[in-house]
């Protein structure tokens, strides 16, 4: 450990870090561009400089330069004040003074930097020049003169995308930033340029002009948009929710959020449900809540429980469901599922339902084998983990199912459960590998489990992670990849059949055959809601989407930006989102839905506030109780090893952009599946 | 004595009648009050009355709806609301001032990059209802179109100052 003196202060750095870093230790903020921590390093933006001794007698690149023993660094000496001024007046030279219509202005780096570091003129007398904007796709809007030259985006797209589509051409004055090909930036994490980008040379477009920062009210949230939890910041001015940005989360998501987090928020003004409906004569009609409420009532009492089902959606908060199981629990019903999507997973123990290496531990990995899912499409983050594996290490990675490019090497090994079953007993060499791993890793997605044959494939897997030793002390490579935000909540509190209680599939079937005669649905649209036959069709949620087609009492419910609500992630993470709007009209938060609707029915439930919700979430599971935590599953017996069908292992997704009634509503969603996903739009640089 | 002194003063009246040549020397003085309506009093250019939106001089409207004058606004009578217009520049949809809520401070002038807002020599513009002092942005504009020559010259006039 190397000791340092900065500004005079001694201190022990670990070796190998960068003088920059040192600085940062002990307290002192350098200035930088270019300079990123995620991000290999570039050294070519020079606001960095400091002094140091021994070394020559000019201002070095702190970013660039690795701490020794005994280095003395000087920050505030004057050959290092006039340094900065002049890289600053250099940046400035060629930097458009439009701040005023720039969406950077007033959260620009060169704005702030210039305002502490720069000169209060200019000295440049000459014309600036001039950069054509290029095109990046739906989400990135490109103000290309504004550039800098920092290299952030490049270096982004490159390493943590894995799309090297970004470049810099020509050299000097000529240096331009640009998509080789000037075609949109193919990632799913592309609108993370924006956040890196010091300056407004790349900004939003979907939030192009809309607002201003300091017109904005900040939430710190969390993400519903796939099961990671993504931490998120929403911005919001005054009911609008207009932005979401992310937060950092070591554990999670780093400080990058997939760009559907990021842009489906403008659905959340859309399609909405703002007040109750009532069908009346097959055709839905606006209600109140004392008539929407009437309406079930009469139903619900003359109906018994056995009869009744209720089926919880993909992003739902866990205080709407505990609220919904203890009402369905009063009426005498056990036909309650949260798996809409009849993934076949197991109720207990949690290790077989839960993402159990953790996504921060997924990095750590040196084999993995995918089975049924599409980690781009399914969780980005968790693929730019891997991808960092692989970057790192040599991490082997091996697909079952469909051939998708990953951003990094896979072996594809087939694509059904045949050969899964094959590496399952040994007879495929990929099962060597994983055995020879230190730290092997399977993930298993919905696209394997929602099947008939899912109990198969999971006891499969289990297998796989059994015989390849996977499972050690302090390391457990069995992983299951959710789709939904609310699934493994909804496991955790049991939102799954009592004691002969029916499942998703069997209530659908019962449905049909008029076996059941009420359904409640709490925000659940990813089914084939014909299904439900002639049943009386309860739907609580916040978009007009599938299942508000079918209801015939529709009770607006808040999205996940309007309440404050409790979400546990793939890996089993207790988070809170947080309010950051009110929900639109007559809609309300949904625990406080079900609480009022079991006045009407009977059902009795005891909590009036959103603690005593929270409270009685403990007492169901104490889990809850460990907000932000990933507690450790306990390895124990599950999965029945069965036949499997010859069916390819196809992810769920077919559309990243639309996966969710949130996102189905978004026109900045339906413009990047028009872009990216159908292709149908495909643009050149000649484009406008 | 100045028993005599006061009694003297008292019997010849003399208060009054220095009083009333007091009066009757203002009688034949220039007058200090205007006939307002008719006349009016000289304006610094530095007077802020009511507010104008500026054009160019190509007919273009000069505010980009960079929101300062809404941000530096102390008594929060700035509403503006921005979106890229079709030629993808960036335009004000709404510009709204309070006139009853404006303390006529001058910084909304003082904050524009671009000369756009401005307080013009205007201050007779009373209205018989409160809804008339909410201006929006074609009330605003309207208004530049109409003081665009006496703006102007009043900032020609201040600008050797600034």
């Amino acid at each position: 450990m190397p000791k340092v003196t900065v500004d005079g202060t001694e201190i022990e750095v670990p070796a190998g870090i960068t003088v920059l870093q040192a600085c940062e230790m002990a307290g002192t903020e350098i200035p930088r561009f270019c300079y990123h921590e995620r991000l290999s390093i570039a050294g070519n933006c020079r606001m960095c400089l400091v002094e140091v001794s021994p070394g020559p007698p000019k201002p070095a690149a702190s970013c660039a330069l690795p701490v020794g023993e005994g280095m003395e660094i000087k920050t505030d000496t004057e050959m290092v004040r006039k340094a900065r001024n002049g890289v600053m007046e250099f940046l400035l030279i060629n930097h458009p003074l439009d701040c005023p219509i720039c969406d950077q202005g007033g959260e620009c780096d060169l704005q702030d930097q210039a305002m502490a570091y720069g000169f209060d003129h200019s000295r440049f007398e000459e014309n600036k020049r001039a950069v054509k904007d290029k095109y990046m796709g739906p989400l990135v809007k490109t103000i290309m003169t504004r550039c800098i030259h920092c290299t952030r985006c490049v270096r982004f797209a490159t390493e943590i995308a894995g799309v090297p589509e970004l470049g810099m051409l020509g050299r000097g004055e000529h240096a331009e930033i640009t998509t080789y090909l000037e075609k949109s930036l193919e990632s799913e994490l592309s609108a993370n340029v924006i956040d890196l980008c010091p300056v407004g040379a790349l900004t939003s477009k979907p939030y192009a002009f809309v607002s201003r920062p300091w017109e904005l009210v900040t939430t710190e949230s969390i993400d519903v948009m796939d099961a990671l939890g993504s931490a998120i910041r929403v911005d919001s001015r005054q009911t609008e929710v207009l932005r979401v940005l992310p937060r950092l989360n070591e554990d999670v998501n780093e400080e990058w959020i997939a760009d559907k987090s990021r842009y489906a928020v403008d659905g959340l003004a859309r399609q909405r449900l703002d007040r109750p409906y009532l069908r009346v004569d097959g055709k839905l009609r606006e209600a109140s809540w004392q008539e929407a409420f009437a309406a079930i009532g009469e139903r619900v009492k003359e109906t018994k429980g056995e009869r009744i089902a209720a089926i919880a959606g993909d992003q739902c908060d866990a205080e709407a469901m505990i609220a919904l199981k203890d009402l369905m629990g009063a009426l005498g019903s056990a036909n309650i599922d949260c798996r809409q999507d009849g993934a076949k997973l197991p109720t207990t123990p949690r290790a077989g339902y839960l993402l159990n290496s953790t996504i921060a531990g997924l990095e750590t990995v040196d084999a993995v084998l995918l089975v049924g899912t599409n980690l781009r499409w399914e969780a980005p983050l968790i693929n730019t983990r891997l991808r960092k594996a692989w970057l790192q290490g040599d991490m082997r990675a091996a697909a079952i199912g469909p051939d998708v490019d990953l951003t990094y090497p896979v072996e594809n090994l087939g694509t059904g459960p045949d050969t899964l079953a094959a590496v399952a007993d040994g007879s495929n060499a990929f099962a060597d590998v994983l055995k020879i791993a230190e730290r092997a890793a399977i993930i298993v997605g919905m696209g394997a489990l929602a099947r008939p044959d899912g109990a198969s494939i999971l006891a499969a897997a289990r297998t796989i992670a059994d015989n390849c030793g996977m499972v050690q002390d302090d390391w457990n490579g069995f992983n299951v990849l959710h789709t939904a935000a609310s699934r493994v909540g909804a496991l955790d509190l049991g939102f799954v059949p009592g004691a002969g209680g029916r499942d998703v599939e069997n209530i659908l079937a019962g449905a049909i055959a008029g076996d059941i005669d009420v359904v409640y649905l709490l925000a659940a649209d990813e089914f084939d809601t014909t299904r439900l036959g002639n049943a009386f069709v309860i739907y609580q949620g916040h978009h007009g989407d599938a299942g508000a087609h079918r209801a015939d009492v529709i009770l607006p419910g808040s999205a996940y930006t309007e309440k404050n609500g409790t979400y546990v992630n793939t890996e089993g993470r207790v988070q809170l989102a947080r309010q950051a709007a009110q929900p639109p009209g007559d809609a309300r938060e949904d625990w406080a839905i079900v609480r009022a609707l079991s006045d009407v029915i009977g059902g009795g439930l005891n909590f009036n506030t959103l603690g005593d919700v929270r409270s009685r979430l403990v007492e169901v599971n104490p889990l809850f109780d460990q907000v932000g935590e990933a507690v450790p599953a306990q390895w124990a017996p599950f999965g029945e090893p069965g036949p499997m069908s010859s069916e390819i292992l196809a992810s769920p997704v077919s559309n990243y952009y639309m996966t969710c009634p949130i996102s189905r509503a978004s026109e900045t969603m339906a413009e990047c599946s028009r872009e990216f996903v159908r292709n149908d739009g495909a643009r050149t640089g000649t484009d406008g | 004595m100045a028993f005599l002194d006061r009694a003297a003063r008292g019997l010849l009246l003399t208060e009054i009648v220095r009083g009333m040549w007091l009066t009757l020397r203002y009688f034949f003085k220039e007058k200090v009050t205007v006939n307002y309506p008719y006349e009016k009093g000289p304006l610094s250019p530095r007077f802020r009355g009511e507010h104008v939106l500026r054009r160019y001089p190509n007919g273009e409207e000069r505010c980009i709806a960079c929101k300062l004058c809404e941000a530096i606004c102390p008594a929060q009578a700035i509403t503006i609301e921005a979106e890229p217009r079709e030629d993808g520049s960036r335009r004000a949809t709404r510009y709204d001032i309070d006139m009853t809520k404006c303390i006529y401070c001058g910084y909304c002038q003082e904050a524009c990059p671009v000369d756009a807002i401005v307080e013009g020599p205007n201050f007779e513009f009373a209205t018989e209802t409160r809804e008339e002092l909410m201006y929006n942005k074609d009330k605003l504009l309207e208004n530049g179109d109409r003081w665009e020559a006496e703006v102007a010259a009043a900032l020609a006039a201040d600008a050797p100052y600034r």
